[in-house]
């Protein structure tokens, strides 16, 4: 009798554990609290509150001067709120450094490809993961941004490379380094054409295998097509959160203006 | 030749000078080292005041390394030293000088290097120098390059300076004829209260005569630095000279182009840019989780490799 007991007991502690192990995976990784950041007496971001899940591909999307940059550089730290909190996993990082939130797992892809003289793809890859990496790795993850390996991991990040090659690097060096939460800012800015379909099947391999939370702005329908969630932003503010459809059917319902007209007019 | 003056050869060289083909090396003022094969001789001048080297025609792959070393405070070097490169030779030299002044007394060294190309001629030239030693007298080079260059030769110069020179002036020369190209890239850091001054002079002689100045500095704490380019075109020639420079605290640096085309077809350009780090290079390291003094390190490390 004693031994059945200890046999249900048992049984509670795993099911215990394992509704622990859920919900730890249903936490919130990234909480934005209502954060509000103003220049030049605009409002660019107005008391968003947003909450990001781990495991999930998002893709903020909105009109040109709607806040989408300023808010994924608040999240890695580049710009500071005004005011309004944002908490990773619980914890309070509002306060923290850049090099101190990427150390904490945030990874950043700048909308403007940054130039070093003197510093090769390959050092920049090295500083990236942190480790000693060897060439055969570095050029792994360059052919994943569709960049012919061999012949770049050896040149400066410099002038000499293209817009699209300087942006495929910079997508590179966040892939690089495997973050918790990997921001893109506008990854397709720069890229041509034929090179867009590369890479929104990198963003497909992204969303489909990272553990962690991927965060894209973007405007390519492509891109928003891979998205788990969508997120309007407009004049500073979130206008809807959810699923491809909703958002879709959000932005290109007709507009009343006291009375029904179309779009375009 | 001590410990101290063999490390004090690798920091200036970055090898052992005596695996050279040829090499002459000098301490405090005179000749103590010297090797020549048959078709590198090494002459020295009268009363230890430099050498002659003389490269003979067609001379394919060799090397010459001279390099000076300075221990003694208080001590002047002027040294001549002329190069005579034969028709068609193609060849490596590696000079340069390193000032230890453990002393009160100011070391100081004046290299006066000139190049004669004969048509053909291919050289690599390569400079280093660095000053080091805990005395309070300062460490002073003021190397002087002088470049003549006969048809269809070819020349690269590559200079460093990059720690413990304390006053500098450099003068680089050079005058080229028809089909030649110079490229010339220099480097200099400069910290504390140093100073250094480097001045360029190159004039486009002949049809199609190119080249290519590339100016890389470093300027940190309180010390200064200034860039003088002087090209003139006197045919149908090219020259880009690229000054690039980044300061930190009161760092100061002048630029001062001066390009002189005298003929139509004379395509000159000079570029400079002078300013700290830029912001976005430091956030971009940053967000690598490298700190702000490690991203600028990475920054000012390779913008001077």
């Amino acid at each position: 009798m004693k031994k059945h007991a200890n046999v249900f007991a048992n049984e509670i502690t795993c099911e215990f554990i394992l509704m622990m192990i859920i919900k730890i995976e249903r936490r919130f990784m990234l909480e934005l609290k209502d954060i509000c950041f103003e220049r030049n007496d605009r409002k660019i971001l107005n008391h968003i509150n947003l909450k990001l899940d781990t495991g999930k591909f998002y893709v903020i999307t909105g009109p040109n001067g709607s806040g989408k940059s300023t808010l994924a550089k608040i999240i890695m730290g580049i710009e500071k709120p005004d005011s309004g909190t944002i908490l990773l996993n619980g914890e309070d990082i509002t306060n923290k450094a850049i090099d101190e939130r990427a150390k904490m797992g945030i990874g950043f892809a700048f909308q403007q490809p940054v130039q070093f003289k003197g510093i090769t793809v390959y050092d920049l890859l090295k500083l990236a993961t942190n480790k000693e990496l060897s060439k055969k790795e570095a050029c792994d993850i360059l052919s994943k941004v569709g960049l012919c390996a061999i012949e770049y991991v050896d040149r400066e990040v410099d002038r000499s490379l293209s817009g699209g090659e300087l942006k495929r690097i910079e997508i590179a060096t966040v892939m690089a380094r495997k973050p918790y939460i990997a921001i893109f800012d506008e990854p397709e800015a720069g890229i041509d054409l034929w090179s867009f379909q590369n890479l929104t099947e990198v963003f497909k391999e992204i969303g489909a295998t990272s553990q962690g939370t991927t965060l894209v702005i973007s405007h390519q329908e492509r891109i928003l097509n891979v998205a788990d969630e969508i997120i309007l932003l407009g004049q500073g503010t979130i206008q809807k959160v959810g699923a491809k459809e909703e958002v879709f059917d959000h932005i290109f319902k007709p507009k009343k203006c006291g009375k029904e007209v179309a779009p375009c007019e | 030749m001590n410990k101290e003056d063999k490390e004090l050869l690798e920091e200036v060289v970055g090898e052992d000078p005596t695996k050279a083909d040829s090499y002459n090396i000098r301490k405090n003022g005179k000749g103590i080292d010297r090797k020549v094969n048959p078709n590198i001789n090494i002459a020295p001048k009268e009363n230890n005041s430099g050498i002659d080297v003389y490269v003979k025609d067609d001379t394919l792959f060799g090397t010459v390394n001279i390099p000076v070393i300075i221990t003694e405070s208080g001590l002047t070097d002027v040294v001549y030293n002329d190069f005579h490169i034969g028709k068609n030779a193609n060849i490596i030299i590696v000079a340069g000088c390193g000032i230890s002044n453990n002393g009160h007394w100011d070391a100081r060294h004046d290299g006066i290097h000139r190049f004669y190309l004969e048509e053909g001629a291919k050289v690599k030239y390569i400079e280093r120098h660095c000053g080091l030693g805990v005395g309070d007298g300062k460490r002073v080079l003021n190397p002087v390059t002088e470049i003549y260059m006969k048809k269809g030769s070819y020349m690269v110069m590559d200079t460093t300076q990059i720690k413990g020179v304390d006053d500098t002036i450099r003068t680089t020369k050079a005058k080229l004829e028809e089909d030649t190209t110079l490229v010339i890239t220099e480097k200099i850091l400069t910290s504390n209260d140093q100073q250094a001054k480097t001045e360029f002079e190159v004039e486009l002689k002949g049809e199609n005569a190119s080249t290519h100045v590339t100016s890389r500095s470093v300027a940190t704490d309180d010390s200064y630095q200034e860039f003088i380019s002087n090209i003139t075109g006197n045919t149908k020639c090219y020259a880009h000279v690229e000054c690039d420079a980044i300061i930190k605290g009161n760092g100061k640096v002048k630029a001062v182009p001066e390009i002189y085309a005298k003929n139509v077809d004379a395509n000159l350009i000079h570029e400079a840019a002078i300013g700290k780090i830029a912001g976005e290079q430091l956030m971009k390291l940053m967000s690598l989780g490298l700190s702000e003094k490690e991203a600028e390190d990475v920054i000012i490390n390779g913008f001077l490799k």
